[in-house]
Parts: structure tokens; sequence; C-alpha cells
């Protein structure tokens, strides 16, 4: 039964990193650029709906759609000011404006909430269901986790496979220059792909504080490197392989500390990350890419 | 580091000058920590008749609940001793944020400012390094919260950490915490299969957590699950797991009140309703914001100070902190113990007939050897303090029950 538990408990960690890392592998495809700030956006996303609820006092529902609307437009903002004017430039200065980002979101999110840590009200108000004579038992909230990642997982791909955006979208991942040349407005499919992958981080943010009930200005940063180290393991670029890196991320961390030692979980889930490069570098689903010389 | 620059940078420039307007939580909070008559501007000589008192402990930040109730405390204490006219008190307090680097930061604006006497810091890792700085400038320092050896430095530490004989505390040490603890459980019967959860990147945990298990052991309590955390870490689900999987009737927990809350949520959610121990961190974990306070009913802990004690001390303490502090909370054992400080402070500087025109290192070495001394000893809100050399205190602890919200003495809870 504990074995169970466990599982089930890494499937719903997983979860939480899934959706967080489809958000940093639907930029990294498409833009070709690694969001650290991604983290913030989900702790934003976090307070917008803790604000929601408790300080509004508005329905759940209403809460989450105020925080996705909020992120959706935090993620253009914030591609349009410091992504944007570095399109051409090299990916070393974009990834270093990322992390600027990323401290920005923090510090600011210390100025206007505080640093004392917040309880989230979980979304889920049900009680836990309990099986085999409270043997195992599982929390409504770790349902609503998975399924709502699989959920989002599935329209993502038919999304990307089906649309026009979504066709867009894999033009320019492969050819920028190309895809202009047809008729595709990269700017524009840029934007999207940001609005998409905020406002999934702003689903992450309320499905992690609601599984693990505190909140504060830091709140993203160890998910956000832990969903990077899943985009990476599944394989970056890839939309089953976030789903798949992040879930069994979240099995291995779980398994760690239940069966080796809650002491070397995080050293344990990184060693995997080391493993996985050495091993396998496109990681589980990625496609191998031979550089041109 | 960009964060920690950042902050500092501003810290400095701008603790002196009343930044609340910008809004800047670390700034703003410091330039009104002094209040009232205290007003600091960084740098002003030492006045005639009134010795200048440093406070530093976190007002903002993750540990802001503990630094605002010593803050608090400290202040309602020198506003006593100053209506009393005996002698006279000015007490600046800084901020921390918890943060050892920016501690020495407000350690040197308190130098800078003329500190005779240094009240904290109230948290324990920039507590180890601020006595480090105090007792090179021979400044007498008193914490009221600071809980580890490290703080004073000598037992079996060693050379590394020779004794820093002008340090003192008003709380338990984490040894003594520990050892407290098993003592307690195992008088009152509160549990015979004792789960631990501690958090092993901590000194203040880890130094209670190795106490507890000894003595414990002494004791015949029967520890049937130890698992450890991290600091950022929020999944708590295999720790409690473990402890309900091994049917631990009590969970000790001798941690912080925001990863407590994080467990106490879990076992909620996982149906696990086994008794809960904390220690002196645990204090705080009903003034959370948006903390469910059903989920803390009957959660135990060891502190030496209740608020809702009646007798006419507390009382009066309680009406002037909620006051001094302009909100309605009670005074946690964090505003007793800084209360107590200054108190005890105030008793040796009258005893030993302390001037304020004293140097500050005479001052420090007049202040040791009145602490130290066999016939003194203090009795506050957190009952009778005395001191050895080791800079201990030895007081009784109480153990204390939340019950609707509020803390209630165990020891009643047991007789009823």
């Amino acid at each position: 039964m504990g074995f169970l538990s466990n599982l089930i408990n890494g499937i719903s960690l997983g979860s939480v990193y899934a959706i967080i890392a489809l958000g940093y592998t639907m930029v990294y495809g498409i833009a070709k650029m690694l969001n650290f700030a991604h983290g913030d956006v989900i702790m934003v996303g976090g307070y917008l709906c803790f604000i929601g609820m408790s300080s509004l006092g508005l329905p759940t529902v209403v809460a989450v759609l105020l925080s996705i609307v909020g992120c959706t437009c935090l993620g253009i903002v914030v591609e349009r000011l410091a992504y944007k004017p570095l399109r051409e430039a090299p990916s070393l200065a974009v990834l270093i404006t990322a992390i600027g980002v990323s401290y920005f979101l923090q510090n600011s999110a210390l100025l206007i909430w505080g640093a004392d840590p917040k309880v989230f009200k979980s979304i889920v108000d049900l009680p836990s269901i309990s099986l085999f004579d409270g043997q195992l038992v599982i929390g409504p909230i770790n349902l609503v986790t998975a399924l709502t990642c699989l959920v989002i997982m599935v329209c993502l791909t038919l999304f990307t496979s089906r649309t026009k955006m979504g066709k867009a979208m894999r033009a320019c991942s492969e050819d920028k220059g190309a895809a202009q040349l047809m008729g595709i407005n990269v700017n524009t499919t840029i934007s999207m792909v940001f609005a998409i992958g905020s406002g999934l981080a702003a689903i992450a943010g309320v499905l992690l504080c609601s599984t693990y009930p505190t909140l504060m200005p830091t709140t993203g940063a160890l998910p956000g490197i832990k969903a990077f180290t899943a985009a990476v393991i599944g394989g970056i670029g890839s939309i089953p392989g976030a789903a798949l890196g992040g879930v069994l991320l979240g099995i291995i961390e779980i398994f760690a500390k239940a069966y080796i030692g809650t002491q070397l979980a995080d050293a344990i889930v990184f060693g995997v990350l080391i493993v996985m490069l050495l091993i396998r570098p496109a990681g589980l689903l990625g496609k191998e890419i031979h550089e041109k010389v | 580091m960009i964060l920690n620059d950042f902050s500092r940078r501003t810290f400095i420039k701008l603790s002196g000058v009343a930044a609340a307007g910008l809004g800047l939580s670390a700034c703003g909070n410091s330039g009104s920590a002094s209040s009232g008559s205290t007003e600091s501007a960084g740098g002003a000589a030492a006045s005639g008749d009134t010795f200048k008192v440093g406070g530093i402990g976190p007002v903002t930040g993750p540990a802001a609940i503990y630094g605002s109730a010593t803050k608090y405390g400290a202040q309602v204490a020198v506003d006593e001793v100053n209506a009393a006219g005996k002698i006279k008190l000015e007490l600046n307090w800084q901020d921390d944020e918890h943060d050892a680097e920016k501690s020495v930061n407000a350690y040197n604006n308190l130098k800078d400012w003329g500190m005779q006497i240094l009240v904290g810091t109230t948290t324990t890792t920039p507590c180890v390094a601020v006595s480090t700085e105090s007792n090179a400038d021979r400044i007498f320092e008193l914490t009221p919260s600071a809980s580890s050896v490290n703080v004073l430095g000598g037992e079996d530490i060693g050379a590394d950490n020779p004794r820093k004989d002008n340090v003192f505390q008003m709380c338990f040490t984490d040894p003594n915490q520990g050892t407290a603890s098993a003592q307690y459980i195992s008088q009152q019967k509160l549990g015979t299969n004792i789960a631990i959860i501690y958090n092993n990147a901590d000194a203040y945990s880890t130094g209670i957590y190795q106490k507890f298990v000894d003595e414990a052991g002494a004791l015949g309590l029967k520890i049937v699950s130890t698992t450890t955390f991290t600091d950022d870490q929020t999944d708590f689900s295999v720790q409690v797991g473990e402890a309900k999987k091994n049917k631990a009737d009590l969970v000790f927990l001798p941690i912080y009140y925001t990863p407590a809350s994080l467990i106490l949520s879990e076992a909620k959610k996982q149906d696990y309703a086994p008794k809960f121990f904390g220690v002196d961190g645990m204090d705080g974990i009903l003034d959370l914001e948006g903390f469910d306070k059903s989920l803390a009913e009957g959660v135990m802990l060891l502190t030496p100070f209740v608020a809702t004690a009646t007798d006419e001390a507390t009382q009066s303490f309680d009406e002037a902190y909620k006051k001094a502090s302009g909100a309605d909370a009670n005074p946690n054992q964090f505003a007793a113990d800084a209360y107590d400080c200054v108190k005890a402070i105030a008793k040796a500087i009258e005893e030993a007939k302390i001037e304020p025109s004293m140097a500050t290192p005479d001052m420090c070495d007049a202040l040791i050897k009145q602490f130290t001394d066999a016939s003194f000893s203090y009795e506050g809100l957190t009952g009778k303090s005395s001191w050895s050399t080791t800079g201990e205190v030895t007081k009784t602890p109480k153990g204390m029950v939340i019950e609707n919200g509020i803390y209630m003495p165990l020891d009643k809870e047991e007789t009823k």
C-alpha cells in the first residue's frame, strides 16, 4: 500500500512538474530560448489566485481565470519588453535577460506582497478519498492535477498539429526565415507561444500551491528548475517528452525520498539529469539533430 | 546574488532614512523600526544619560513573525523602564531578514549609531555571525531567542568556536529544548511511538533533534520513524506517510512554523491525526496569513510563556504589546523573551550601578560580571531566569496546547 500511495504522490508531483515543463518546452521549441523566468510566472500566478480568492473574495473559478489572464498578459508584456528587442541577439544575451527577468519578478513580488509566507487555500475543497480501510488515502487535488496535466498535454498536441496557428508555430520552430517567407508573422507567433506558456504557468502555479499550500516570492524557483530538468530529460522541445519527463521526475523524487532517504532526494533528481545528458543528450523523446558543418 | 546585492546596498543606503514611501519592504520597515523617541540617524554619538540599546531581528522575510514580536516586546520593556525613571534606555531596532550577512550590516549600522548593549539577534543563523562581531568589539549581547549553542561558542565546538563570553541567552538552548521535550513527553505520557520530522539543513533543527534522540533513548521512548527535509522543500507526503505507516502516535517537529503548517495540512490530507509536539519554532503558526487554525488544533509545544495566562504581569504586557504593535494578535514567547531581555539588562545595570558614560567594553565586562554572579537572577514573564558562565539560561519550560486557536497551558489540560 505504501508503494501505491507513493506512486500516486509521485504522479501528482510529477504532473505539476509536467505542466511547468510544457511551458518551458513550448518556448524552447519555438522561440529557441530558455525562459528561466518561467518559474517566477508560476509564483505570480499563485499570488494572483490567492489575492482573487482571499482579498477580493472571488469564487474559485473566477480567481483561477483571473490568474490565467493575468499571467498571459504578463507573459506577453515580458516578451514584448525584454525578449523581442533581442530577437537577433546571440542566445547567451537572451538567456541572461531571462535570468534578469526572473530576479525582477521575484523582487517585485517581494515588494508587493512581502516575504511572509501565505497559506494558500486549496482550490479543490473536497474530503480525501480513503481506500482499503484508510491504508491508501488520495487527496482530491492529486487527481485534479494529474487530470489537468493530461488534458493540457492532449490539447497542446492537437493545437500544434491541427490548427493554423499551431502549424505556424511548428514552421517557426523549424526555420524562422522560411516561415516568414511563407507569410507567417513570426513575431505574433512567438508572442502567442509566450501567452500560452504563461497561461500554463498560471495553472501550474495554482495547482502547485493547492498541493503544497505555501506561497512565497521564491515559491516558483525550485519547481521551475526541476521542471526544466524534466523538460531536458523528456527531450526539450517535445510536448509529450515534457509531460513524460515531468511525471518521471516526480515519481523518481518521491521514490528516492521513500526508499533511499529523504536527505538524498534532490541529489538523485539532479543526478538523473546528469546521467541522462551523458547517455542520451537529446532526452527520452527528443530528436537528435546533427549540426551541419 | 543579485537579490542579495540589491537589498544590501539599498538597505545600507536607506536604513537611516525613513524609506517607507518607497514601499520597499526591507527598507520601509527598518525605517519605521525606530519608533517614537528612538529615531535613528546613523552615526549619532552616545548621549549623556541614556543607554543606547541596539536590537536586530527579522521584521520582514520568512521569519518576520519572530522579529516583529521581539521588536515590539523590547519596545514595551524600554517604555516601562523609562517610565519607571531610574535609568533611561533608547532602543534602535534594525531588520536583518533572517540573513547572516544583512544581520552583520545591521550590527555595523548600530555600532555607527553608538550602540552600547545589543538585544539580539532574534534568529540563530544571523546570531552566530553577529555574536562573533560583538565579541570582538566587546559589546554585551543578550539574545531573546537564538537558541543554538554556536551562538554562545564553547561547548563541544572546541577551538574553532571558543566561548564568546559577552553573549547570553534568554531562551533555552537547542540541546535543552530537545532534552526537555523528551522529558516532558515521557513524564506526561503523551506518546509511546514517536516519529520525528526535522530540517537537516538547519542548525537549530538538527541541534534539537540530536539531543531529543539521546534523551528519548535514555527514557525508553520508542522512535519509529525519522525523516528529514531541507529548506524550500514543500512536499511532505513521504515524511508524513512514513510516520503514518509506522503507526506513530506522536510526531515531534523540532522545526519552524512554515514547514510545520505544510506538515499539518499534509497529515489532514492523509487522514492521519497523531499528536503533534513542537518547540519554540512552532510559535507563530497561528499568525500565518491564511492559515486554517483548525489544522493546529491540539498541537502541543514547549514554551516558557503563554499570553493567555491570568497573572497581572502577563495581562499588562499583553495590553501594552497590542498597543505597541498596533495589531490585535497576542504576544508570543519571542515577544516575552525580548521583553525579559531588556528588563534583565535594566536590572543588571541598576544592581551593578553602571553609568551610561562608561566606555562600551567596560560596560560589557561589568554586565558579564553581574549576569554570571551567583546571586543575580531575574524573574519575568518567562519565569525565573539565572545564567551560568556558559551563557545558557536556567528556567523551567511549560507545555502548551493549541485549543480553539489560542495557546492554553498543557498541565491544566492534563489535570482536567
